[in-house]
């Protein structure tokens, strides 16, 4: 019986020993997304047109149908997603620790993140840039009568950094009360224990239609910061960063060419660069060099339109413009890769 | 010996059939299985690192912080470095831990004697009091206390003002402070002559009680002497040695005074209330510890009901009360780190501010854990200290 015990217990010791040495050999994401059947993918839920938990228990919003679109490409399914809501400090440790593939929650792309943080950043899906609400009948126009305010902002983001720089840079002192959750922020502004509130452009006009009223309420005329928002995953796995930001350039490039969510699959063309882009040529086409099926750009737009669809159902609707969020054809910051 | 073992084996047991040997050595393999797995996960960790192009170390607390702190003991600014940034988190706990500890001690003494009262209001009052207190989660007492309660408050336009020189409003509680003067050093003169008076009073009555064999209090004549000279004192020196400074509004908030904000008001009272509640089953769990009869012995040799409490009583239960009290102290600094809830900069919030923006998370993760380490065993140590101190004094 002893000997039995012995060997039992010698053999569990040895399984515990080697089962972390088999977890530690690489498995690519894109294997790892495609053996689960679904993407994980870290959104925000307080930030609606951006990411948001709507009362029907789905999940709508800019970055979430980023999300879905990564999921069409991979699976060929844009419900294959489940949604992680994550605070701004609990991102890139979930990114990390590959707790998400992918996260796509309003992140802005600096070189500290890209270097110090492990994180890979695919082209940016919307150029913000750092603002600030304030309460209408205090009647302030420039940022150096913000002296001595109390200004709330949130934990872990670039806008508390932002804050701090321009502060300095004005030679102002400023009371920051830095607030972990977005909720909790917004409430104790409107509640007026904070004078102010900095953040991206636009979360503050996404936030300030949930004001108690918001018309009271004044986004100033001032940008601080430059604020590139777009998806990141983790470094290291290079084939699904490229995934990832060519499923941004799908959406850039259906806007270009006029490809939209109707059209997608009756589209007619004789242009080579369409028909590789659609997965009408012949081969294993461009999805082949991804790792992707080959009518993975047609999913895409299927499933979720392309970037001036998304643009209109999410962002649209709280009376954002566009801006410099256009096509490089019109004006705008958006410049798909070539397909080629 | 024979007698006991009957079936004696000729010759040595051999080693894997001895359960001594055995004993050793399975307590062995243990061991170096967990050593074994530790270093496997330290090595995963490192691999992991490697993968994501990242390094362990500590020199990225030289860098500069960056980031703003909104309240703390010491002067801080975003052009100072994280080890500073992280300093004025350790502060902010420490004085959360040591204010709450205090407020929770004296609250949660008052209802725990009130507990044992003899009025029944007292007695139930304060029995409902524990019992509500104690059963709520304490991070949803801290978000009511600072959302519905602080947070109501006025705005800084329409705070309430009392007697002219304090004020309470959302952005916090305004007090008037005292600035020492040129002539404080007169003053502190007369407090060190005042001392120096008490302490010989003090020695004075303390032998005469020795030699009259009576219990007594031997700090009776020290105390008002001492109050009466700092008292002369403070009308003697010229000039005075303190002068108010008066919160006054300017632009967006009150400045000077002193001040508690929000943050830390609404932390405060939600870990003091919360801890007090246990406090007080502490206290009265050990006054009731001590037998009926003591108090009936102590009665009949003509001792008063204040002296029966201190001489007979408290020397018996405070042994009984300061380890489960220890444990709560130790609750209630670690419990300080909900402050991430509303905002207040303690050290775990500045941490995760930290880890974020420098994603060392692994070395800011072990600083925390060993900055809340020292704090609870040097509590530890403090505490079991003066347990051993007051249980030599009382025997």
């Amino acid at each position: 019986m002893r000997k039995f015990l012995f060997r039992v217990s010698a053999l569990v010791l040895a399984i515990s020993l080697v089962i972390p040495l088999l977890a530690s050999g690489e498995e690519s994401i894109l294997d790892k997304v495609k053996n689960r059947g679904r993407l994980v993918c870290g959104v925000n839920k307080e930030l609606p047109g951006f990411g948001f938990l709507s009362q029907d228990g789905t999940w709508k919003g800019f970055d979430v149908d980023y999300g879905r679109a990564i999921a069409a490409a991979v699976l060929g399914d844009p419900d294959k997603v489940e949604f992680r809501p994550l605070k701004a400090a609990d991102r890139f440790p979930a990114l990390q620790t590959g707790e998400i593939d992918v996260l796509i929650r309003n992140t802005t792309w600096t070189l500290t993140r890209d270097t110090d943080l492990g994180a890979d950043f695919a082209p940016p899906t919307f150029y913000d840039g750092q603002g600030f609400m304030l309460r209408k009948d205090l009647g302030i126009t420039s940022l150096k009568e913000l002296a001595g305010a109390t200004i709330g902002v949130t934990s872990g983001s670039t806008t508390e950094l932002n804050l701090a720089d321009t502060t300095r840079a004005l030679g102002i002192k400023v009371e920051p009360i830095v607030f972990a959750e977005t909720e909790t922020l917004y409430q104790s502004y409107d509640q007026g224990r904070c004078d102010a509130v900095t953040s991206d452009k636009s979360q503050l006009v996404s936030r300030r239609q949930s004001l108690k009223n918001p018309d009271d309420h004044v986004i100033l005329d001032v940008t601080i910061s430059k604020e590139p928002l777009g998806p990141v995953t983790v470094h290291g796995d290079n084939k699904w960063n490229d995934i990832v930001s060519w499923v941004v350039y799908a959406t850039f490039f259906a806007e270009e060419h006029g490809i939209t969510q109707a059209n997608v699959n009756t589209f007619k063309t004789e242009n080579p660069e369409i028909k590789r882009f659609l997965g009408t040529d012949d081969g294993t086409g461009m999805g082949g060099k991804l790792g992707l099926p080959k009518d993975w750009a047609r999913q895409v737009i299927a499933a979720v339109g392309n970037y001036g669809e998304l643009f209109e159902r999410n962002l649209t609707p709280l009376g954002l413009p566009r801006g410099v969020n256009k096509p490089w054809t019109q004006g705008g910051l958006l410049y798909a890769i070539p397909f080629r | 010996m024979e007698n006991n073992s009957p079936t004696t084996v000729s010759g040595k047991i051999p080693f894997w059939r001895d359960v001594r040997v055995l004993r050793v050595l399975f307590q062995g393999i243990f061991l170096l299985g967990v050593i074994l797995l530790l270093a496997i996960l330290y090595r995963n960790m490192l691999e992991g690192l490697r993968g994501l192009g990242l390094t362990l170390n500590f020199n990225f607390l030289q860098d500069e912080a960056g980031f703003d702190i909104s309240e703390g003991p010491i002067a801080y600014d975003p052009s100072d470095t994280y080890l500073k940034a992280f300093c004025v988190g350790i502060l902010n706990t420490l004085s959360i831990s040591i204010i709450g500890i205090v407020c929770a001690t004296l609250i949660g003494l008052l209802f725990g004697i009130a507990r044992l009262s003899s009025n029944w209001l007292i007695r139930t009052i304060a029995a409902a009091y524990v019992e509500c207190f104690r059963n709520i989660p304490l991070l949803l007492q801290i978000i009511f206390w600072y959302t519905a309660v602080v947070a109501q408050l006025p705005n800084v336009r329409e705070s309430i003002s009392l007697f002219g020189g304090a004020f309470i409003n959302n952005r916090g509680i305004y007090l008037p402070s005292p600035e020492p003067t040129s002539s404080l050093k007169i003053w502190l003169w007369f407090l060190g002559a005042g001392l120096l008076l008490a302490v010989i009073l003090y020695i004075v009555r303390w032998r005469q009680l020795q030699q009259l064999d009576r219990p007594g209090f031997p700090a009776k004549w020290a105390l008002p002497a001492f109050l009466i000279v700092a008292l002369c004192g403070w009308f003697l020196t010229p000039g005075r040695p303190f002068t108010l400074d008066l919160p006054a509004l300017q632009g967006f908030n009150y400045q000077g005074g002193m001040r508690f904000t929000p943050e830390f008001s609404s932390l405060l009272i939600g870990l003091s209330i919360y801890t007090s509640a246990f406090i007080a089953e502490v206290v009265r769990s050990g006054i009731q510890s001590v037998v009926k009869g003591q108090r009936e012995a102590a009665r009949s040799v003509g001792l008063k009901e204040g002296q029966t409490l201190r001489l007979v009583v408290l020397p018996q239960a405070i042994p009984i009360i300061v380890p489960p009290l220890t444990s709560q102290y130790l609750n209630l600094a670690k419990n300080s780190s909900l402050a991430t809830a509303v905002a207040f900069p303690d050290l775990f919030h500045v941490g995760d501010t930290m880890m974020n923006q420098t994603g060392q998370s692994i070395p800011v993760f072990a600083m925390i854990m060993v900055s809340y380490l020292v704090m609870s065993l040097t509590t530890s140590a403090a505490m079991n200290w003066y347990n051993r101190w007051i249980t030599r004094i009382g025997r």
